[in-house]
């Protein structure tokens, strides 16, 4: 049976190619008909229907379609539909090697920098991108990382030729790291070794850094025209006029109230990227309105004392509270495992999320938190084809494998590095 | 009465800074001044140990000396007579861990990233390493500090063991007197003692790095010395050796700060036939039976921590309930070891303010400790400790005069010490104290009179008069000097004041009447105060919380045991011929597996309805860093094969409990990947609560960590001038290694061991077996050359991440694979890595694991195992293989686990669901047929700890607003071990922390 799913696997895979002549698919041509699958649709439903793609749009078909003229017919019988996995708060394409200074661009010099643009850097070409199309993941969001306010993200689609192509939601993010607000052992503070610092004090005098920005990039914006021009304020306009979000990374209680708080005083849209502490003030967040990108839940416990698995029911008790949320990968090298991203929630949906909730938490719960629902995050008519088609369960490794993949109608292509690599050692060792 | 005393008293202190003792050879710059020190103490109840007490007793002391105690003693006509009465005499304390009158060191502020020093800093012909002391002589750079002495002796202590506490081997202590006298006079013993610890201290040389390369340094000081003794031409003079072998007749005191590091250096001393004396940490009542069963003697420390600021709920959080339940049994930690029978002493050492002596040592009397062996452990103990019984630590005659002299007994709250009297010179601690007050006088003013009542005790007189009307008097006392205030109705509300002086039992003085008027006034005594009762103070019955095993928030009061268990009627992946049995019953017994089959019975067992349940041998984790303690990297040396990870295993470790959440049973615990030859490696089973030595696998055979590419070469550390800086220079690494070794095992009897060579030796006659990490073909390839060349087989290559371009070559040399699923390019060495890895090796015939280095992976790897399902269609029974029965047979013991057969151990996981699904936890993890980790039971052990945590913070507070001193709230902190420190997971909550403030620079 396995190998059965194996096969299917190698169809799809494009020996033609190599990772260095893989190229993005053209636009839809031909109306793609799926027909026989299951669809999850991304909001909590399944159910069994077709799917045309036309123009690089879906639309759900309940009866059985026409099968002629010039389409391309899947047979998707036994499979299951899901929308694309979206991947939040990435140094995806900025990032090649972590350990290697040369291949990094994700951290930029300074501490106040909001005009630091993401998109701008994103490599097309990383090597890695491929190997999460494989799995599922179709979108990403593009962030710094530098500094108290590092920079603007970009939503980007993972098919593309160049930075341009893929932007797919562009600059809509600031973000801020938010210092930390717990005293710690001294050898864990990076510069001030002295034991006598009130940490907290400094996090919150840092804070207010923030707070002085704001309100001095506030007073530049209600004037429209300036002798001199001030890049920083300049691209703080889009959180003011909530076409941007605020994308505060934090974990802890009171790290979050803080950022509650300052995104009210200059009533921006905020999103908590972290959260680890979040399921603490499920009723604070829902009251707020904050959505939560929550970092991965396979982590550690916070503290010895908490649950062993609070890290992966966290994501289960924001749902019984009725906070908005997903999840992320954002270590250091979060990029190369964003390709568990499905296998995360399905730890989610083991430690009391219900299956379909753990999908709509990295699909249209993402899309919503990003910004891009209105367009994809769900099999739902009028979005662009933005879907996978997978034998077995996507949240699950034990049978996740994905026939087909398509980004706004094009079928992509879901070879990469890793299988290419697979099949020159195949050869080598005679392995059918 | 009370005359005699003061008067002989203030006697003594005139002179008792010119001792004399007959002839010195120093001038004095003076006339000749002999005197003999001659004093008759009578009346007093004298403490001539903590269990021999006499009343109305006298003590008669000569130059400095004891020339007899007891009753009725004929009086010497020449003597001082001084009278006691109503005070007690004890014998003066003694502390045998102090740093008395030596010089302060400066830890050394070294990291991994200062420049190399591989070699001491000390000139001369001393040890290799600057770490060893052993040469050092304390009592040469010893010199009377008498402020410090004076700290010490308003405590009590009238001697010390002093040395200066610095290094692994610290050298010879003396033992010494806390009198203001020359260095001369003062030393009581010179060579008192031998000093260790596993703190490398000032010392700024790269070796050791880590708690282990510690331990294998004094292993190897002590084969060293041993060889020394044979005065090897090679060696010439050592005298760091010599002085090793000079002091092995002196007590051995050890310093650690931990209760499992006593275990560690016990280890030592088992090893090379030595009895330490543990100077403590202070939280060995959470092992009190182990530590009874080491016969050791102990020097325990009284700075219980203190409390801390935990009213902000938020804060509290991150204080981890172990360090509450610390917080409030640390005070304990003395009792424990009296009613388990320990010997010990007891020490100021470890206070930040040495004043707290008293104050917590009453704390650890009001829990429990009793005060006769209080007094012992400050007396008789460290004397007999150090084998000097015959001098000091009780008043006998010939011994020192060292005594105290107090109003009452020696514990109780409102006791004051009086003098402290040293080498039979008085030292005056509480001078108010001297004199007793209290009782009625005959007042007289001018020409009034009346009767002026004291009551009280120094500090806290109050006095009345009782005339025409009473008045209460402000009474203020200075020594001799006092100073009385009242306010009479005569004078229309203004105050009379009244000054002078006190003798015996007669106030003297003048004073000014609320007029101003000048006017003289004495009082005379008439009967004395009732004598002041000193109450037994009430033993404190407030709840304690229990000792929890391990001592942590998921420890239980009795440690999990083995159970007779029937699961019925699930499904058994055997990972045997027989594979997957559905509807199947598995019985367990004794800690084995007992039975596996259809309808199985015994009426002895807990039934456990395994329905819809999956039952698998428990996983095997062939990589990983949890559980260990100091340091997983002894990074100093490119060969570092003497260092052990068994001698620092952390039995505390939450990760295995988090990990036993996961279905893990056994753990290979490895040294890190720093050099080139690392440590040697410790397999565990996680039985949790049980000692270092209960956690490790038994019979099993020895493993080493090899480590080649990026890491041993340092590519991220480009300053550092270790060898080798290339893949060409690790292959010579391992090739010089092996050849010294070989050459090493030639030689003939009387050689040097060599800990280094001895583990190496090991690997070439297939007794130890490496596991070696490693990423890209071509050191994978050399390294297996290199084994072929010293004819064995590299056991197993751990990460291995190219290894699926070598496969062949693997099979063909017999090497096992233990490597990640699908982790890849975070360093160059990875760039080629896939997830298909494992499924290539294994088809060339190789036996592949998946293995964690990583304390959170560890707990789903059969999520990892699955992956290959997914990735390369591997079949569910191998993958699941790849997590059990594989790395079992890697580390040589598939004999008794990673498969479900009869006769084995009972070693096993009920998971929910399909082992290898996403959506499967463990319900019960079991080892050794004791369920170790249970979903339900944990449930109960959440809710328990919530509750302790809320009681012990209530009562931490209590105690801030009752006055005990705070300190900030300090979150409980552990550090993850990862191998790969460059993987930057980002997997902790502090990890993120970090990096945010990395990120935001704060």
């Amino acid at each position: 049976m396995k190998n059965i799913l194996y096969i299917a696997l190698c169809l799809v895979s494009y020996p033609l190619f190599s990772q260095e002549t893989m190229h993005p698919s053209p636009a839809q041509s031909k109306k793609i008909v799926i027909t026989g699958g299951t669809l999850h649709i991304g909001n909590g439903q399944v159910i069994s229907g077709n799917i045309i793609i036309e123009k690089g749009k879906l639309k759900i078909d309940m009866n059985a379609p026409a099968l002629t003229g010039d389409i391309e017919h899947i047979d998707a019988t036994g499979k299951h539909i899901y929308p694309g996995i979206i991947a939040p708060n990435t140094n995806l394409g900025l990032v090649e090697v972590s350990s290697t200074k040369s291949t990094l661009d994700n951290v930029e010099l300074g501490d106040i920098h909001p005009n630091i643009r993401s998109i701008v850097a994103y490599n097309t070409d990383s090597k890695i991108i491929n190997t999460l199309r494989t799995n599922g993941v179709l979108f990403a969001q593009i962030v710094p990382s530098g500094g108290l306010i590092p920079g603007t993200s970009t939503v980007v689609q993972l098919d593309a030729w160049n930075w341009e192509d893929a932007a797919y939601a562009l600059d809509n993010g600031v973000h801020l790291t938010m210092p930390a607000l717990i005293n710690r052992p001294s050898f864990m503070s990076s510069r001030r070794r002295d034991a006598d610092v009130d940490q907290v004090k400094l996090g919150l005098e840092r804070i207010d850094l923030a707070r002085s920005f704001f309100k001095e990039a506030q007073a530049y914006l209600n004037e429209k025209t300036h002798a001199a021009t001030n890049l920083k304020y300049e691209a703080c306009k889009g959180l003011f006029d909530r076409s941007k979000s605020l994308y505060v990374n934090c974990d802890l209680v009171k790290e979050m109230l803080a950022a509650i708080h300052l995104a009210a005083e200059f009533d921006f849209k905020l999103v908590i990227v972290g959260g680890t502490d979040s399921w603490m003030i499920g009723d604070i967040l829902k009251e707020k309105k904050v959505a939560v990108i929550l970092a991965e839940p396979h982590s550690l416990p916070a503290t010895d004392d908490d649950a062993v698995d609070q890290p992966y029911k966290t994501g289960a008790m924001l749902q019984k509270a009725g906070v908005l949320f997903t999840i992320c990968q954002d270590g250091s090298d979060g990029y190369t495992q964003q390709r568990n991203l499905a296998f995360q929630a399905g730890t989610m949906a083991a430690y009391g999320l219900t299956k379909e909730e753990a999908l709509q938490a990295i699909t249209l719960n993402a899309a919503k938190i990003l910004g891009i629902d209105s367009r994809t995050g769900s099999l739902e008519n009028g979005k662009n084809a933005n879907l996978v088609i997978c034998h077995g369960d996507l949240l699950d490794m034990k049978s996740s494998v994905l026939t087909h993949a398509f980004i706004q109608g094009r079928a992509i292509n879901l070879d990469n590095k890793h299988s290419q690599l697979f099949e020159r050692y195949k050869y080598k060792y005679s392995i059918k | 009465m009370k005359l005699n005393l003061l008067y002989g008293l203030t006697l003594t202190f005139l002179v008792c800074f010119s001792a004399s003792f007959a002839q010195t050879t120093y001038p004095a710059n003076d006339v000749a001044t002999p005197r003999s020190g001659y004093y008759a103490f009578i009346n007093a109840k004298i403490y001539k140990d903590a269990k021999i007490i006499i009343n109305s007793a006298t003590l008669i002391i000569k130059q400095g000396k004891i020339e007899s105690v007891g009753i009725n003693l004929p009086l010497p006509k020449d003597a001082i007579i001084i009278d006691c009465k109503g005070k007690s005499i004890y014998p003066s304390f003694i502390d045998i861990y102090s740093d008395y009158g030596m010089n302060q060191v400066q830890p050394s502020m070294t990291t991994y990233r200062s420049p190399s020093q591989m070699l001491s800093n000390t000139k001369g012909p001393y040890a290799w390493n600057q770490a060893l002391k052993t040469e050092v002589l304390h009592v040469k750079n010893f010199n009377v500090n008498d402020a410090r002495a004076k700290e010490y002796r308003k405590l009590g202590f009238g001697s010390v063991l002093t040395h200066q506490l610095d290094g692994i081997s610290r050298g010879v202590g003396l033992l010494t007197t806390l009198a203001k006298e020359k260095e001369n006079m003062v030393i009581l013993k010179e060579k008192a003692s031998a000093h260790f610890s596993f703190d490398k201290g000032s010392s700024t040389q790269d070796y050791p790095n880590s708690l282990m390369g510690s331990i294998a340094l004094l292993r190897q000081h002590f084969l060293d010395a041993n060889w020394y003794k044979t005065k090897p031409s090679q060696e010439g003079l050592n005298l760091t050796l010599q002085s090793f072998n000079d002091n092995a007749g002196l007590p051995q005191i050890f310093e650690v700060s931990d209760k499992w590091s006593v275990f560690r250096a016990n280890k030592i001393a088992n090893e090379f036939g030595v009895q330490y004396i543990f100077k403590a940490g202070g939280n060995e009542y959470q092992r009190i039976d182990e530590v009874k069963a080491i016969k050791a003697s102990f020097i325990l420390p009284v700075n219980f921590p203190q409390a801390m600021e935990v009213e902000d709920p938020n804060d509290a959080r991150f204080v981890n309930v172990s360090d509450l339940k610390h917080w409030e049994l640390a005070p304990t930690n003395p009792a424990a070891f009296e009613k388990a029978g320990i010997s010990f002493a007891l020490t100021a050492n470890g206070l930040k303010d040495i004043s707290q002596f008293m104050p917590n040592l009453k704390k650890a009397i009001q829990n429990g400790l009793s005060e006769e062996k209080a007094l012992e452990a400050l007396t008789t103990i460290p004397a007999s400790l150090l084998g000097v019984s015959n001098s000091v630590g009780s008043l006998e005659a010939g011994k020192w005069a060292n005594f105290l002299i107090t109003n009452g007994p020696i514990f109780a709250d409102k006791t004051v010490l009086i003098e402290n009297w040293i080498q039979g010179s008085a030292y005056g601690i509480s001078t108010d104290a001297k004199m007793e007050l209290a009782g009625k006088y005959k007042f007289t003013l001018g020409n009034q009179s009346a009767q002026l009542s004291v009551t009280g005790e120094t500090g806290i007189y109050k006095a009345q008069l009782f005339g025409k009307d009473t008045l209460t008097v402000e009474f203020n006392q200075k020594d001799q000097l006092i100073n009385l205030i009242y306010t009479s109705k005569a004078d229309q509300g203004k105050k009379t004041r009244l000054s002078g002086d006190f003798l015996g039992n007669s106030m003297l003085g003048t004073g000014t009447l609320g007029n101003g008027e000048w006017v003289s006034w004495q009082a005379n005594l008439e009967a004395n105060a009732d004598t002041v009762s000193n109450k037994k103070r009430p033993t404190k019955s407030e709840e304690l919380g229990s000792v929890v095993f391990p001592f942590n928030g998921y420890g239980q009061k009795t440690i999990p045991k083995s159970e007779t268990i029937l699961i019925k009627n699930t499904t058994v992946w055997t990972n045997e011929k027989s594979g997957v049995l559905k509807d199947s019953d598995v019985l367990i017994k004794n800690g084995k597996i007992a039975a596996i089959g259809k309808g199985l019975k015994d009426p002895t067992a807990r039934v456990v309805n395994g329905v819809g349940k999956h039952v698998t041998a428990g996983i095997i984790d062939e990589h990983s860093h949890v559980a260990a303690t100091g340091g997983i990297n002894e990074c100093s040396q490119s060969v570092t094969a003497e260092v052990r990870i068994t001698d620092v295993i952390d039995p505390e470790d939450m990760d295995m409990y988090r990990q036993l959440s996961g279905g893990v049973t056994s753990s290979h615990i490895l040294h890190g990947s720093c050099n080139t030859v690392g440590g040697q490696t410790q397999l565990l089973k996680f039985r949790w609560g049980q000692t270092a030595e209960g956690l490790k696998f038994a019979n099993w055979d020895p493993f080493i960590k090899f480590a080649l590419g990026e890491n041993v070469k340092r590519s991220y550390n480009p300053s550092n001038p270790r060898f080798p800086d290339t893949r060409m220079g690790v292959e010579q690494v391992l090739t010089d290694a092996f050849t010294r070794a070989r050459d090493y095992e030639k030689e003939g009897p009387g050689k040097r061991i060599d800990l280094e060579l001895e583990a190496l030796v090991e690997i070439l006659n297939h007794k130890r077996f490496i596991t070696c990490h490693s990423y890209v073909q071509s050191e994978i390839n050399a390294m297996m050359k290199v084994a072929d060349k010293f004819g064995f087989t590299v056991n197993t290559f751990t990460h291995i991440l190219e290894g699926y371009k070598v496969a062949d070559k693997m099979k063909a040399h017999g090497a096992s694979a233990s490597t990640f699923s699908d982790w890849w390019n975070y360093k160059m060495e990875v760039v080629d890595a896939i997830p298909q890895n494992a499924f290539l090796m294994q088809k060339n015939g190789v036996n592949v694991a998946i293995n964690s280095d990583d304390a959170e992976m560890a707990r789903h790897l059969n999520h990892e195992a699955a992956k290959s399902i997914k990735y390369a269609g591997m079949s569910e029974e191998d993958a699941l293989k790849m997590v059990t029965l594989n790395p079992a047979k890697m580390l040589h013991v598939a004999d008794r686990v990673g498969s479900i057969k009869e006769g084995k151990d009972a070693d096993l996981v009920i998971w929910s669901d399909h082992p290898l699904s996403i959506y499967a936890k463990s319900e019960k993890t079991i080892v050794d047929g004791a369920v170790v980790f249970d979903r339900e039971v944990d449930a109960k052990l959440q809710v328990d700890l919530k509750k302790e945590k809320q009681r012990l913070i209530q009562k931490m507070i209590g105690a801030k607003k009752g006055g005990a001193s705070t300190r900030p709230m300090t979150p409980s902190f552990r550090e993850e071990n990862m191998c790969e420190d460059d993987h930057g997971h980002g997997k902790s909550l502090w990890d993120r922390i970090s990096q945010r403030m990395i990120l935001t620079e704060n």
